[in-house]
């Protein structure tokens, strides 16, 4: 366990200097036209570069990376240039936004899907099993901004029961939250679903719970105690893993809905080529994926007590 | 075609084997095979209307996408001419059912132009990797799992800012997101396939590393590609739309899905039918994806 976290650790620290080198490598390419959105479409050349020189953007390329990363070791990300903050204040409460959304996320996503997953799988190729299988092949097909769409005309447009923003310009409002929590539900729902269904179909060809129902254990028992156990391994990991999804999947949520998150952060900052915030934004993103597969290992270990790393 | 030159030329001094079908028969026999999922049947459908809606666009009797005729008219109106707008038009009066369609072609068109470089790149990786192991391992797979951990919108949109927005790159956007996931499949793929008994002999017989991944390994590696290759079309379109819905997709003025959106969303209400119709067109054709691939999928089980 301890080889496997240290191993994961240096991967993740070196993926993280390859990522940011190669962020900071692209801006070294744009930031003519990064200067260019400070000062105006109409600034001229000779500046855009004094603004650049002015700024420490001229010093050599290697010699800024080094000193960024020194910084950002010391939790000191820079300004945005955009913004014109530093880039750990709006980042913070950008993630707050999104962890909301999140946490309302998993809150209805995992029970639904289980359920949805585990009545599935419990009879396969039974109508049952059928009807919830296609449901949820058609929700997870909609792409979020065709959803959202859908979702806006019924909801907004049409019956006129919800917000279509979730600016929350007005202080917090449960109701600006629906549009945005439902649109990622329905993609994801039906993912995690058809995770448990085929992990749940798998453990009830089994052996034993063959064995447990021709003992006569009641089906109920057999479902709940012999079958649950074994059958959510895989979903577990596959829960997991949606943080990472998540953390794209709000980019279009976030913008169509204009909601203030970790998503429509990101999207304006690489619009505006603001690249201490890209590069903050991007080292989160891969911290979050880096982690909820280690996670998502570790508890895969723990469950399944067959599996050594 | 790599296949045929391995199945037609028999090895000397083997058994004669009953002949084999020819290659058009063979086709049509595992095409037939999925009538027997009906999930991917409803899926083969709702993707070769859309083929053939790309295809016959040029000859359909359809307004022209990019003209003004008269805006915000209603479904089945009637055009200046005296034909009939079935789905109306939109904010500038352009006919929509003609940008729908016209939509399927540059959307496909586009996707399976990205896919396929994407597999090409993806497939010479994963062979490099998986065949010739060690260093070429280590460096191709450290550098999958850089990309891999981008979360992916992230990266197409990181991508398509810098590069600008055209459709050569998002060919490039897709292929850096899309390659080291295919490279993956096809590494795991070719270390179970490389200590088969054919690959032995062609390395005895002193064929070069190129001519056994092209026409030893890859060819008996296609079956799980087929089926991820449908699932990362629908995954390729849906990422061409979300671009184009962002700002960041195919430029104007062609129509694509996601782009009709965009322009329809900050319209609000008074272009409802003007967002609703590309959704479910996109809608319909990425779940003709998924669902042709999971009935693939049934089906290669089954055996």
């Amino acid at each position: 366990m301890l080889i496997l976290t240290l191993k994961r650790l240096t991967s993740m620290v070196l993926i993280m200097l390859v990522v940011s080198f190669l962020l900071f490598a692209l801006f070294e390419t744009d930031k003519l036209e990064v200067a260019g959105k400070v000062l105006g479409p109409y600034s001229s050349v000779e500046q855009r570069e004094i603004w650049l020189e002015n700024n420490g953007y001229n010093k050599p390329f290697l010699k800024r990376y080094v000193l960024w990363v020194g910084n950002a070791l010391r939790g000191d990300f820079g300004e945005s240039i955009q913004l014109k903050v530093p880039v750990s204040q709006v980042l913070g409460d950008r993630l707050a936004n999104t962890g909301i959304l999140a946490l309302a996320l998993f809150t209805l996503m995992i029970p639904i899907a289980l359920a949805m997953g585990i009545f599935a799988g419990m009879k396969e190729g039974s109508f049952r099993d059928r009807a919830i299988s296609v449901t949820a092949v058609a929700t997870t097909s909609i792409p979020e901004f065709a959803s959202a769409t859908l979702l806006t005309a019924i909801f907004v447009f049409w019956l006129g029961w919800l917000p279509g923003t979730s600016s929350m310009s007005s202080g917090f409002d449960w109701q600006q939250l629906v549009l945005p929590v439902a649109v990622l539900l329905m993609y994801d729902v039906g993912y995690v679903a058809r995770m448990t269904r085929a992990s749940m179909a798998e453990v009830m060809t089994s052996q034993y719970v063959r064995t447990a129902i021709l003992k006569g254990i009641p089906y109920r028992r057999v479902i709940l105690k012999h079958a649950l156990r074994n059958a959510l391994i895989a979903p577990f990991t596959v829960i997991m893993l949606q943080l990472n999804w998540l953390l794209s999947g709000v980019i279009v949520v976030e913008v169509f809905f204009a909601y203030k998150g970790f998503g429509s952060l990101l999207y304006d900052a690489a619009l505006f080529g603001d690249i201490y915030l890209i590069e903050a934004c991007t080292l989160v993103a891969v911290f979050v994926a880096v982690f909820s597969q280690f996670i998502s290992d570790i508890g895969y270990t723990l469950l399944n007590p067959r599996i050594r790393f | 075609m790599a296949d045929d030159a391995a199945s037609t030329s028999p090895s000397p001094g083997s058994t004669p084997t009953p002949e084999r079908p020819s290659r058009l028969r063979r086709t049509t026999s595992s095409l037939a095979l999925l009538r027997e999922s009906p999930v991917g049947m409803v899926g083969a459908v709702l993707v070769a209307f859309w083929v053939l809606m790309a295809l016959v666009a040029p000859i359909l009797p359809l307004y022209d996408p990019l003209e003004p005729l008269v805006p915000f008219q209603g479904m089945g109106a009637t055009a200046p001419d005296g034909g009939t707008l079935w789905l109306g038009t939109d904010h500038r009066g352009r006919d929509i059912l003609s940008r729908v369609i016209w939509s399927s072609q540059r959307v496909l068109v586009w996707a399976s132009l990205a896919t396929f470089v994407a597999y090409i790149f993806g497939m010479a990786m994963g062979c490099m990797a998986g065949y010739l192991g060690g260093w070429w391992d280590e460096v191709i797979s450290f550098f999958a799992n850089v990309l891999l951990s981008f979360p992916v919108m992230i990266l197409f949109v990181i991508i398509v800012t810098v590069l600008g927005a055209s459709g050569i790159n998002i060919v490039i956007a897709v292929t850096f997101a899309s390659a080291p996931a295919i490279m993956r499949i096809v590494r795991g793929l070719i270390l179970d396939l490389r200590t088969r008994d054919y690959v032995f002999a062609a390395q005895t017989r002193g064929e070069s590393p190129w001519f056994i991944m092209l026409v030893e390994l890859l060819p008996n590696a296609r079956g799980p590609l087929i089926v991820d290759a449908c699932l990362r079309l629908g995954y390729t379109v849906v990422a061409i739309a979300t671009l184009g819905f962002l700002g960041l997709g195919l430029p104007p003025p062609e129509p694509d899905w996601g782009m009709m959106i965009k322009e329809a969303v900050p319209l609000g209400s008074f272009a409802g039918r003007e967002m609703v119709v590309p959704a479910v067109a996109l809608s319909s054709l990425i779940l003709g994806f998924n669902m042709l691939a999971d009935g693939l999928r049934e089906i290669s089980l089954r055996d």
